[in-house]
């Protein structure tokens, strides 16, 4: 936890640490964490997109938060039970919250199985083709936080 | 082919009655496909999975058995044996043998599993040049081995000479990978028996392989098995026979101690 929380105020203090030797990981949005629980500045100062952010929650490839969390999203067969159901979530989190979930969730919990989704290295082993990439993009990740806080 | 499925499933039977009827969960809700918290992946399956792999006569994994028969009694290399030369039938030589493996090896002072003693008995013994890994060859051996101890409880050595290696398995198994930075424990410790959208998470044991995988529409080795749940959370797989896998195969082996080897098992 000790380094966990370090790593993340680091990360908040000043965000190109695509060290590690790692040079093909390219720099993020620089962003800041708040008591622990919260991102409440938008990565991109951009309004999230609510329609898109459903549209990444199904995608396999990208949120696939369907894969733990089941969703209001009725079309969709197969809904993970791994994490909470996402029904209602809108309500129960600050935006800021929901930002620090998608962003690091580790920070929250570090034992949790949900990936982070807008963090690019201190991971082992990362596949090549993945290697300095993060899951989503800075503005996917507000069009997902558009759309949960929309799930009311 | 009829004849000696039949008599094997109705051995097997036998061996089931006798090996699992003085464990409490022989009367318990998943049988001799569970002992006590451990559980095989078939107690996961759908019914209709199930019934394919209680019914030889459909369980397209017995294929794989029948090429490692005949591979078994088939001469090759320098040396001008077959395994059957060695070893005599199978039903008697090799039934348990699959329930001990992976297991520690003086020679190599490393775990190897059947593959790997397979491909040394080629080298060593026949002077013959090692299958592949994944060959079609090296799998159909490795089915009909193991086939040969189906009911059988699992039971590995991890104590003695096995500590280290067992020690980094489990290692292995607890940390996290790939840019999904899961482990296996995050899947099929901490969330068996829960759904990651359509597929039902198990706890990930190793006693049906080599497993014929209605994904793969063919059998396929644990080490196949591992590169692809690594591969699935983004992190970089090792090589088949690797040390590593070979850890943790072991390691995976003894989590799933007192399950009945089930190879070849049927998989979603
Ligand atoms: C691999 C599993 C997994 C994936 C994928 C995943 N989550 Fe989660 N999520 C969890 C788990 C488990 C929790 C429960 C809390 C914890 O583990 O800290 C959780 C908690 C949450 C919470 C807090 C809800 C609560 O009631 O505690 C939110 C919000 C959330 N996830 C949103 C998302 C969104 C949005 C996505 C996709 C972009 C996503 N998650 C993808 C596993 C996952
Ligand atoms: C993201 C989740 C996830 C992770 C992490 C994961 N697996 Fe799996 N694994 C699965 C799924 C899904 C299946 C297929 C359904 C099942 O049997 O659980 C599976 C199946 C298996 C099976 C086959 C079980 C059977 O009965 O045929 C084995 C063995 C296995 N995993 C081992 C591992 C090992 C070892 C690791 C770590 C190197 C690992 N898994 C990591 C999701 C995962």
């Amino acid at each position: 936890m000790g380094i966990r929380t370090l790593a993340a105020v680091a990360v908040g203090v000043a965000l190109s640490l695509a060290v590690n030797g790692d040079a093909a990981a390219a720099k993020l949005v620089k962003y800041k964490i708040v008591d622990e629980t919260s991102i409440p500045k938008s990565l991109t100062g951009k309004p999230g997109d609510a329609k898109k952010g459903r549209a990444l929650a199904i995608n396999r490839k990208k949120g696939n938060c369907l894969a733990c969390h089941a969703m209001p999203i009725p079309e969709q067969p197969f809904h993970g039970n791994i994490g909470t159901d996402l029904s209602g979530a809108g309500g129960r989190y600050s935006e800021g919250e929901l930002r620090l979930r998608l962003v690091d969730s580790k920070v929250v919990n570090p034992d949790t199985i949900m990936p982070a989704f807008y963090k690019n290295t201190g991971f082992h082993r990362v596949l090549k083709k993945f290697k300095g990439k993060t899951i989503l993009s800075a503005q996917e990740v507000e069009d997902i936080i558009a759309y949960v806080k929309t799930l009311k | 082919m009829g004849k000696f499925h039949l008599g094997s499933l109705l051995a097997a039977g036998a061996i089931l009655a006798v090996g699992f009827s003085t464990q409490a969960n022989a009367e318990g809700k998943h049988g001799m496909y569970a002992n006590g918290e451990i559980r095989s992946g078939y107690t996961y399956l759908t019914p209709q999975s199930k019934a394919i792999q209680n019914d030889d006569f459909q369980n397209p994994g017995m294929i794989w058995v029948d090429d490692g028969a005949t591979l078994y009694e088939a001469v090759d290399g320098k040396a001008g044996k077959s395994c059957k030369a060695c070893h005599g039938k199978a039903e008697v030589a090799m039934k348990g043998v699959a329930t001990t493996y992976p297991k520690y090896d003086e020679d190599t002072k490393k775990i190897k599993n059947i593959e790997a003693q397979v491909n040394r008995c080629r080298t060593k013994h026949m002077q013959a040049k090692p299958w592949k890994y994944e060959s079609g060859q090296l799998l159909a051996m490795t089915v009909f081995i193991r086939h040969q101890s189906r009911g059988m409880p699992m039971n590995v050595s991890v104590d003695g000479p096995a500590v280290p290696f067992f020690q980094k398995g489990e290692k292995f198994y607890k940390q996290r990978r790939g840019a999904l930075d899961m482990a296996c424990s995050n899947c099929h410790i901490d969330n068996a028996g829960k759904n990651a959208r359509a597929n039902l998470l198990s706890q990930g044991q190793t006693n049906g392989f080599p497993t014929y995988r209605l994904k793969w529409q063919k059998v396929g080795s644990t080490h196949r098995r591992f590169r692809g749940c690594n591969k699935q959370v983004r992190a970089t797989p090792y090589k088949y026979a690797s040390d590593e896998y070979m850890n943790l195969e072991l390691y995976v082996a003894w989590r799933g101690r007192g399950l009945p080897v089930e190879t070849p098992a049927v998989r979603n």
